[in-house]
């Protein structure tokens, strides 16, 4: 980490209130004494913008991320923990309030540069995804930003800063040199003299300290926590006795229930509600017209759905409504095909001259795959409660982006963002569905009906699949040239709607000659990030076609990777440990096969080989083997967690995942019809972290795009049927 | 007045006939461990103990459970309070993420040692497949039934 960057973050202590506040500035100027007023309550002491350190000589650790499984809290408030050398078992986690103080202004640093802001942002702020948003308010969790972002620009400083003020005081107070001083688990010493007291005794003097404005960090042989195998997460024990509160267990006095039937085609508008029935039912309160749907608000939630059950809406027509996954498909096709012939492509990627190549080449390779719309199916189905009292919107549950949350319903509503408060509480899963504002923005409408009484709306899981920000369903064509030693000479490839990050479709390996492009083919289907965003769709196509290069020059899968990577000694390392960690060159049994796959994303590298059982005819996936070099993993038992846990979500795409198109609307309502993978499916899975030392990259989403083409390499040596549309369709 | 008997408590609730077990847990006992995940016995979220066996309250009317004893996450820890040992290898084997459906994979794990106290691989499959794991933690989940079953 550069000097400048720290210092554009850091400021010097300050007394308030008498206690201790160190201020680690979110942005340049003193903003502590602001962040208090939000932060302090009684017996409580403000160290700085992300730790409060109690009078038991406790600490709790302010986090700006949501809790969605992904344990970021606990990993950030463990870095901060370990700079500061504080007792673990001493730690809680408090998640910032929706404050613009709280944004993540690292994040912003990193990403400002027009076309670099993660579109996860974009698309809940404005609703458009390439949009920059001058005005943009960022405390969002995605994009694998947590640990890399606020974790080393945030984190670590605000610790390391913490516990150096923490020095310098107890060196006046003793009188001895602060070099002669030592901390540990929340106590200095001055071993000389054998002093020792705990750290809240020097919270005044350290208040009138001027703090350093780079502190140290730690370099890796000095960690205790970060690094450390046995860190168990923070949020795990109420996670098991039923006590972990998620937006759906939010419980206020004298609240109501409801629930929401939208327009089955997206984008039609209510023109005729008949409620007569359901207003005569037991505990209905209120049916609600939301514009483009219909919500019931009632003593108890299931009273609200049978009463929506009764309600009969007339949507008016749309031009969508004889829209189907077969015309989407061809619509695609289609377009694809006229960019070519008009020469329109957009150009994504070009080095060398593909084109060309092509042109003159005996022989071109060629291949299309595709993949269909995907909804995310959180856990926790969609859900928010709202109070709209005295010209304020409160807003209780789980989202992934709370300040990007409070701007759209200040937006919506038109009234000062001042007087909007969101409440985060954990989220049940949220894969990028809980960054968007639908939800929340309904429960608004909700209780804006019912002023003064609490209203927690929860959707239906029928409308959880059916209203989602969808997976784009992409179409990607491929053309190849292999040259005498079989590599690939040229590289063509065209698909369909260039979303984020931008890099998705790029490819590791040397070939000279690239040209990637794309083409705009909109259509009526919502869609959002979706856990690795573009990447998962993305490396399938890639590391399907590059598969199949192998294959075409008779060459082992493993070993092609392994010539075009020369140049990437970091692909090349995880590769390599892949191969090994699965025993590549062990013969399988009469029907197995083995397939592998590489992908960088969110600055993660990893790699995976897939063993399959066809032996039955049918398929069944054995084993899961993967690397991972994610410059260094903070807590490698929760880093570990979050690829066993991307793997499973990419398996569950990739061999069920489907959202097909039927008169203009999702055709499917529930886990009978959107099926996962589940305990009797699930293969083993081993993992294998890399410490690279490289940038820290990102856990939540790298697992996912390389699972489903080592899947579908494994399938082709298995049968040497290619696979090349998802979900498998083993025929 | 419907009369339950909740974690070794007796309640009275004033609802519907046809409210589903799970509505009555959340609602009216603000038992809120138990959770709904989709409404058709498909997920498992929503697993309680009828008598000691594991249900989907999400499609069991109250009026099917009167009287009978029921058993939610909030009633097996041990009477000291002390965790049951499903729990404690949950937290051994760090195995909830979101956490969101992990009141319902409990449920369903500590039945099936109760009734299987060595389960197989195969075992564990067939009693634990009704339960999905959005965030995918399955072989967690397994390691830890196996280790509670040393225990």
């Amino acid at each position: 980490m550069s000097k400048l960057t720290r210092r554009a973050f850091l400021t010097a202590g300050l007394i308030i209130g008498g206690g201790l506040i160190v201020g680690v500035a979110i942005r340049p100027g003193h903003r502590t004494p602001k962040l208090a007023k939000f932060m302090q309550h009684d017996d409580e002491v403000l160290v700085n913008a992300w730790v409060k350190l109690l009078p038991d000589n406790s600490v709790t650790v302010i986090v700006s991320h949501a809790e969605m499984g992904q344990g970021a809290q606990s990993a950030l408030a463990m870095m901060l923990a370990d700079e500061m050398d504080v007792d673990w078992d001493s730690v809680t986690i408090e998640e910032a309030p929706a404050h613009d103080e709280y944004a993540n202004f690292h994040m912003a640093r990193e990403f400002l540069l027009p076309g670099k802001m993660p579109g996860i942002v974009n698309q809940t702020i404005n609703g458009v995804f390439l949009t920059i948003s001058k005005t943009i308010a960022l405390q969002v969790t995605g994009g694998s930003f947590s640990i890399r972002s606020t974790g080393e620009r945030g984190m670590r400083v605000a610790g390391a800063a913490a516990r150096e003020l923490l020095m310098q005081a107890a060196a006046q107070e003793w009188q001895v040199a602060v070099t002669e001083i030592r901390a540990d688990k929340s106590y200095l010493y001055h071993d000389a003299t054998a002093r020792n007291a705990p750290y809240i005794k020097f919270a005044k003097t350290a208040a009138e300290q001027q703090g350093s404005e780079f502190p140290t960090l730690k370099i890796p042989q000095q960690f205790n926590l970060m690094g450390n195998e046995d860190i168990q997460r923070l949020d795990i024990p109420e996670k098991v006795d039923g006590t972990a509160k998620f937006g759906i267990d939010v419980v206020l006095p004298g609240m109501r229930y409801a629930t929401v039937k939208t327009s089955p085609v997206f984008g039609s508008k209510v023109e005729i509600i008949d409620a007569s029935s359901a207003e005569k039912m037991k505990g209905v309160i209120k049916v609600v017209n939301l514009g483009d749907g219909v919500g019931v608000i009632a003593d108890s939630y299931w009273q609200a759905k049978k009463a929506i059950a009764a309600v009969t809406v007339t949507y008016s027509a749309s031009e969508w409504d004889n829209t189907s996954t077969d015309s989407i498909m061809a619509q695609f096709r289609t377009d694809m095909d006229k960019a070519v012939a008009n020469g329109d492509e957009e150009e994504d990627f070009s080095e060398g001259d593909a084109r060309n190549v092509i042109e003159l080449a005996a022989s071109v390779i060629t291949a299309e795959y595709s993949v269909p719309y995907l909804a995310h199916i959180t856990m926790e189905p969609m859900n928010s409660t709202a109070l709209v009292k005295d010209g304020k919107i409160e807003v209780w549950g789980g989202t992934q982006n709370p300040l990007g949350i409070r701007a759209a319903i200040a937006e919506e509503f038109d009234i000062d963002a001042d007087n909007v408060v969101i409440n985060n509480v954990y989220l049940g899963g949220g894969f990028g569905r809980r960054a968007m504002k639908d939800y929340p923005i309904q429960a608004v409408k909700l209780a804006s009906a019912l002023p003064g009484v609490p209203v927690k709306m929860i959707w239906s899981r029928e409308e959880d699949v059916q209203h989602d920000f969808y997976r784009p369903a992409i179409v990607s064509r491929f053309k190849a040239v292999l040259g005498n030693s079989g590599l690939p000479t040229a590289w063509e490839n065209q698909y369909v709607d260039k979303h984020e990050p931008k890099e998705a479709p790029y490819i590791p390996y040397q070939v000279d000659n690239q040209f990637v492009h794309f083409i705009e083919s909109p259509t009526h289907i919502p869609f959002g990030p979706w856990r690795s965003v573009d990447h998962s769709q993305h490396a399938f196509f890639t590391e399907s076609f590059i598969d199949e290069l192998a294959h075409a020059a008779d060459q082992d899968a493993f070993q092609y990777r392994r010539t075009l990577l020369q140049s990437e000694p970091r692909y090349l390392k995880v590769l390599d440990a892949v191969a090994k960690m699965s025993d590549w060159e062990r013969p399988l049994p009469l029907g197995w096969g083995r397939g592998i796959a590489i992908h960088g994303s969110f600055n993660s590298i990893v790699a995976e080989v897939v063993e399959v059982d066809m032996s039955s005819g049918s398929l069944r996936v054995d084993k899961v083997f993967c690397v991972a070099d994610a410059g260094f993993a903070y807590c490698p038992n929760a880093f570990r967690a979050q690829m066993e846990s991307g793997i499973i979500f990419g398996l569950s795409a990739a061999m069920h995942g489907e959202i097909t198109i039927k008169n203009g609307a999702v055709m499917q309502s529930n886990l009978h019809d959107y099926k996962v993978i589940r305990m009797n499916t699930a293969p083993d899975i081993y993992v294998e972290i890399i410490n690279s030392g490289e940038k820290t990259g990102g856990a939540g989403e790298p697992g996912t795009p390389p699972i489903a083409p080592a899947l579908t390499n494994a399938i082709f040596a298995a049968t040497g049927k290619r696979i090349r549309e998802l979900p498998i369709k083993l025929g | 007045m419907i009369e339950l008997k909740v974690n070794n408590q007796v309640q009275q609730v004033d609802v519907e006939a046809d409210t589903p077990l799970l509505w009555v847990i959340r609602e009216q006992l603000n038992l809120i461990g138990t959770k709904f995940g989709c409404g058709m016995a498909q997920c498992g979220a929503c697993t309680v103990h009828l008598n000691g066996q594991p249900i989907r309250s999400c499609v069991t009317p109250i009026s099917a459970v009167e009287g009978q004893a029921i058993t939610t996450i909030e009633g097996i820890a041990d009477d000291n309070g002390k965790l049951s040992k499903v729990q404690q290898a949950w937290i051994d084997e760090q195995v909830p993420q979101c956490g969101y459906c992990q009141s319902g994979q409990i449920m369903s794990a500590v039945a099936l040692l109760k009734s299987n106290p060595n389960p197989s691989d195969n075992d564990i499959d067939a009693a634990m497949s009704g339960n999905v794991c959005r965030c995918g933690m399955y072989g967690r989940i397994k390691k830890a039934i196996k280790n509670a079953a040393l225990v």
